[in-house]
């Protein structure tokens, strides 16, 4: 045994001997490797400690086994023929395990439980937050039930010389009723998804016109939105006029469009309760996904493809703030799907009033299409229009 | 099934010389071995030391979720510029991330798992001499370690390991711009991919021809053991998917390297718009995930056959409902390519697709729960002997079951727009496949190491082992449905730039030191297992009484399995505690008529002459076939 743990530490030293040649290799410099070697002063002493620490537990744990197995045989030479009963032991232990875990599970419930998202602040959420309970009561229940079995045949049927255990390969009845009761439960829970799932993507079209209209465009790493304005409609947007107008056109709005210039830049999301939004998603770059965990509300920004997501908010923010006796609480948006190393900070404000104060928002917001634009733009037509270089538009 | 030794040329060659030694060179032997155990230790060593090098880089990267703000000198001092002033860099934080999925999905749990145990069983238990081709086999092997030295060999370039997470989605992977680690080190990983793929399918197609054509006499489909059914449906599955992700693999290296538009359109990065146009994303999630999907269960499936054999031979108990174990393989391996869509609800995918893609992920549901049933059942009223192998079993139970449970949650479209990235989903799939074909994994090592090295594992440090590893696994995935359950978004590198998620600092800081816990509980099994290849208590032929036909070879491990002819086989492998029979196993190779007093009407299939001659002899002996009485 104990030769075994030097060589572990052997291993352990060779390892760090390694690590430490390697940075020295790649430092250029030699003083700059001096340098390290000052800032690092002490560190050997810190690892060795803790490596240490991890050697005498381990040596500790080994002195225990060797006790434990002198215990074994002494039981052994004495005439107790079977020494420490580890079946029964390990029986025990899932015995305790059941219990202790049932508990665990509870306290988690419980305590932990009560720090997730509160109730949905949207139509279709509170339709998903009532499934969401009854899946979550149907599994608690067959993890719970399941559970008992799994420990409770370990506890109760560990290893006798006086019993055999019960031939028993198959029962067919038995194995119809567990085939066909999680199936029609689960076809159940199929049936509600289907439809609730249906009921908040497949929108009627004169409710999709009649929604409030939200561009969102994402990239690494913030978000860029913009509302339709007067018309309701956001303007086309091209790729390759972005940078365009001496950098002015960040989003590449498409100015020959007109719909663009009673388009509205905002700095955070503010929607009137109770009124239906839409929002009309895309990537600049990589993939990136709009999240908002309050509303139950998520769909991946794709570049060179529109994703969609309309819902409508049912509380405001001061409502939820009572709700959740949070003072504090504010909606979120953040990136759901890996894009970069800033995925973790891509934070937005979002707003739930009532539909007076969002109109009164709404008139301080500056159009998108700014003046500099429009000049930058009449210029590049004027260009255009002499040099007839049907390329300046998009290159500028 | 008399036509094996003609099959296998490396048999005739055995006939002949019979069990004399061989001219074997430590090069022949050890290294570029066509020896189907050999070739399972490499695997298996192989898969332990890429395991212990995946959970050390999982330990660096909860270090810094955990500690957001703390400086770690010695984390600058392993990792030099990815550690800058001891902290992690954020970049290189998603890399870690990656890294530890990627190796922890296909090095360990398809490569370790299917690799180690399906080399080394499929001949033991069908009795074959070796595998159909020992040489593509090797092979096989060989390039499994290439690909590990490859995506190792990422940490010592200049951007660092690819750093997309292990789905590496285009056009985060495509574009080197993106980040650092989708520069070199993301062609290294698809070059590792498409070699590893290789090395799968070398070995997939082996396990598949040598179960339907080297079966020993007796040994039709329905005699094998159900670790044997789990293996040939694992690489039925995997050779019928992982050419699609060598097809998703190749575009994305036209796409990275050559210019092409399949997954790329419409991208303006650092101000400056590609080329690219008329791509989709969306392409490179249909071809990875139809992969994808099947490999969780190419993952698992292994697994279970293993634990459905561990739990057969420590109840003393056949299985039960053998007939629905191998249906709902069946089912799992046709039903696991038509639920990919799961993966994609809100990618974009058409939203009609996402509600006919939950109606067959929930089917799959089915045959899982009737597994667990009959695992349950199988405990049920047994004799439980508890080896490390056994309560590793019980483990991988009672993970599947809390892991597979909530897939019933997310496998419902609606309910997963909330779930879909959180931390909810990294509790599922680390529970329901990682932990639990992990454990199966550990079963499988501890109960088929004597048939490796002739050794048995220590069993005290297994019950350390286990019972660690357990808990920790326990507290450190349990935690993490809550933290999805409040959106909280996975691969963040800190929880400290969102008000909401700061009153999970403390439960990260939990989960983390129960990680640490969990690694360090592995150093009772690195220690069991590599001190006991050495100085392990010896083995006898049949250590734990099982009826299988890998208990019929010596202990010292022939090239070639068995010394003189190989067993034929006459009964099931599940004939534990039969009434009527003295000793509570009676092994496949024991004939009908030598177990008179304990032959069952059914055990004939059919055969009205043996039923007779059973009738005469329970009537000569005026035994009661009642099996109350017998017990």
């Amino acid at each position: 045994m104990k030769h075994k743990f030097l060589n572990l530490k052997n291993l352990l030293a060779l390892g760090t001997v390694y690590a430490l040649s390697f940075t020295q290799v790649m430092a250029q410099e030699a003083a700059k490797a001096a340098e390290e070697t000052a800032k690092h002063e002490g560190l050997g002493k810190t690892v060795s400690y803790y490596v240490l620490l991890l050697l005498l537990a381990c040596i500790f744990v080994g002195i225990v086994g060797k006790i434990i197995s002198v215990y074994d045989l002494t039981r052994k030479i004495q005439g107790n023929r079977r020494g420490i009963k580890w079946d029964k032991i390990n029986g025990i232990l899932f015995g305790i395990t059941l219990i202790v875990g049932l508990y665990g599970v509870y306290w988690s419930y419980t305590v932990q439980g009560s720090q997730i998202l509160p109730a949905a602040g949207s139509a279709h959420g509170a339709k998903i937050d009532s499934m969401f309970d009854v899946t979550l009561i149907l599994t608690t229940i067959v993890l719970v039930l399941t559970h008992i079995a799994l420990f409770s045949f370990a506890f109760f049927y560990n290893a006798s010389k006086k019993r055999k255990a019960y031939y028993y390969p198959h029962n067919n009845t038995l194995e119809k009723y567990w085939t066909i009761i999680p199936a029609v439960v689960l076809t159940i829970l199929v049936l509600m998804g289907f439809f609730t799932w249906r009921s908040i993507f497949n929108v009627p079209e004169d409710e999709r016109r009649n929604a409030i209209q939200v561009d969102v465009t994402a990239h690494q790493f913030a978000w860029d939105v913009r509302y339709a304005g007067k018309d309701n409609v956001n303007g086309r947007k091209n790729y390759k006029l972005i940078g365009s107008l001496n950098g002015l056109n960040s989003l590449g709005l498409d100015l020959s469009d007109k719909a663009n210039y009673d388009d509205l830049r905002v700095n955070e999301i503010v929607l009137p309760v109770n009124k239906s939004v839409r929002f009309t998603l895309s990537s600049q770059d990589v993939i990136h996904s709009f999240y908002m965990p309050h509303f139950r509300v998520q769909m991946n920004c794709v570049p060179g493809m529109a994703t969609y997501f309309q819902f409508t908010p049912t509380k405001t923010t001061q409502e939820m703030r009572q709700d959740t006796d949070d003072p504090k609480f504010d909606y979120v948006l953040l990136c759901a799907k890996i894009c970069g190393g800033s995925h973790y900070n891509m934070k937005f404000n979002v707003r739930v009033v009532s539909n007076r104060e969002y109109q009164e928002w709404l008139k301080e917001q500056k159009p998108i299409v700014t003046d500099d634009m429009k000049k930058e733009y009449q210029l590049a037509m004027e260009e255009q229009g002499t040099a007839s270089n049907t390329q300046i538009a998009l290159n500028n | 099934m008399s036509s094996i030794a003609i099959n296998n040329p490396s048999a005739i060659h055995h006939d002949d010389h019979g069990h004399a030694h061989h001219h074997e060179t430590f090069l022949t032997k050890y290294v570029f071995s066509q020896d189907h155990k050999m070739i399972a230790k490499q695997f298996l060593i192989t898969g332990i030391i890429m395991g212990v090098i995946a959970m050390l880089l999982s330990v660096l990267f909860r270090i810094q979720l955990a500690y957001p703000d703390h400086s770690f000198p010695l984390l600058e001092v392993l990792l030099g510029r990815f550690a800058p002033e001891g902290r992690l860099d954020p970049n290189f934080y998603l890399s870690l991330v990656t890294i530890h999925g990627t190796i922890m999905v296909f090095f360990v749990l398809t490569a370790g798992l299917s690799g180690t145990f399906s080399n080394l069983l499929i001949p033991l238990q069908l009795g074959a001499r070796d595998m159909a081709s020992p040489f593509m086999n090797m092979l096989s092997y060989w390039l499994f370690l290439v690909a590990c030295v490859l995506i190792l060999s990422t940490f010592f370039i200049e951007s660092g390991p690819a750093g997309g997470g292990w789905t590496v989605y285009p056009p985060l992977s495509a574009i080197p711009k993106a980040m650092p680690g989708s520069g070199l080190g993301m062609t290294i990983w698809l070059i590792a991919m498409i070699l590893f793929v290789a090395s799968s399918l070398m070995g997939g197609i082996n396990y598949v021809s040598t179960i339907l054509n080297m079966r020993t006499k007796g040994m039709d489909l329905w005699k094998m053991p159900l670790t044997i059914w789990a293996f040939l449906l694992t690489a039925v599955t995997g050779i019928l998917s992982f050419p699609v992700l060598v097809a998703g693999v190749v575009l994305l290296i036209f796409d990275r390297s050559f210019g092409t538009s399949f997954y790329l359109s419409d991208i303006v990065i650092g101000g400056q718009a590609l080329a690219h146009e008329g791509g989709s994303p969306i392409l490179w999630q249909h071809l990875f995930w139809f992969l994808g999907h099947p490999e969780v269960y190419i993952v698992i499936m292994p697994a279970m056959g293993i634990i459905s054999e561990v739990m057969a031979v420590n109840s003393r108990k056949p299985i039960f409902g053998y007939h629905a174990m191998v249906y709902s393989l069946i089912a799992i391996t046709v039903l696991s390519f038509i639920v990919w869509g799961h993966h994609m609800f809100v990618t974009g995918m058409n939203p009609f697709l996402g509600g006919v893609f939950m109606i067959t992920t929930l089917i799959i549901a089915v045959p899982s729960a009737v597994k667990t049933f009959n695992w349950l059942a199988t405990l049920w009223r047994g004799n439980i002997r508890f080896t490390p192998a056994m309560l590793f079993s019980i483990g991988m139970v009672s993970f599947f079951i809390s892991g597979g449970l909530t897939g019933i949650w997310l496998g419902n479209a609606s309910l997963d727009i909330n779930l879909h990235d959180t931390y909810f989903v990294v509790a599922h799939f680390h529970l329901v496949m990682g932990s639990a074909a992990i454990f199966g994994m550990l079963a499988g090592i501890y109960h088929w190491f004597p048939k490796m090295f002739g050794r048995v594992m220590n069993p005290r440090l297994g019950y350390l082992h286990f019972w660690l590893t357990f808990v920790a696994a326990y507290f450190v995935f349990f935690p993490m449905h809550f933290m999805g359950l409040d959106g909280v978004p996975r691969r963040y590198y800190a929880f400290t730039e969102f008000e909401f998620m700061e009153k999970w600092m403390s439960v990260n800081v939990f989960v983390t030191w129960s990680a640490i816990l969990g690694a360090v509980a592995q150093i009772a099994f690195l220690i069991n297992f590599f001190g006991s290849i050495f100085f392990g208590k010896k083995s006898t032929e049949n250590p734990w009484e099982a009826n299988t036909l890998e208990w019929t070879t010596p202990v010292e491990r022939l090239h070639g399995n068995w010394p003189g002819e190989i067993p034929t086989v006459y009964r099931w492998a599940y004939d534990y505690s039969k009434p009527g029979h003295p000793t509570d196993f009676i092994m496949q190779t024991v004939p009908h008529s030598e177990t008179m007093s304990s032959n069952l009407p059914h055990d004939f299939d059919g055969n009205e002459v043996a039923e007779k001659i059973q009738e005469e002899w329970n009537l000569a002996h005026n035994a009661s076939k009642n099996p109350e009485q017998v017990k």
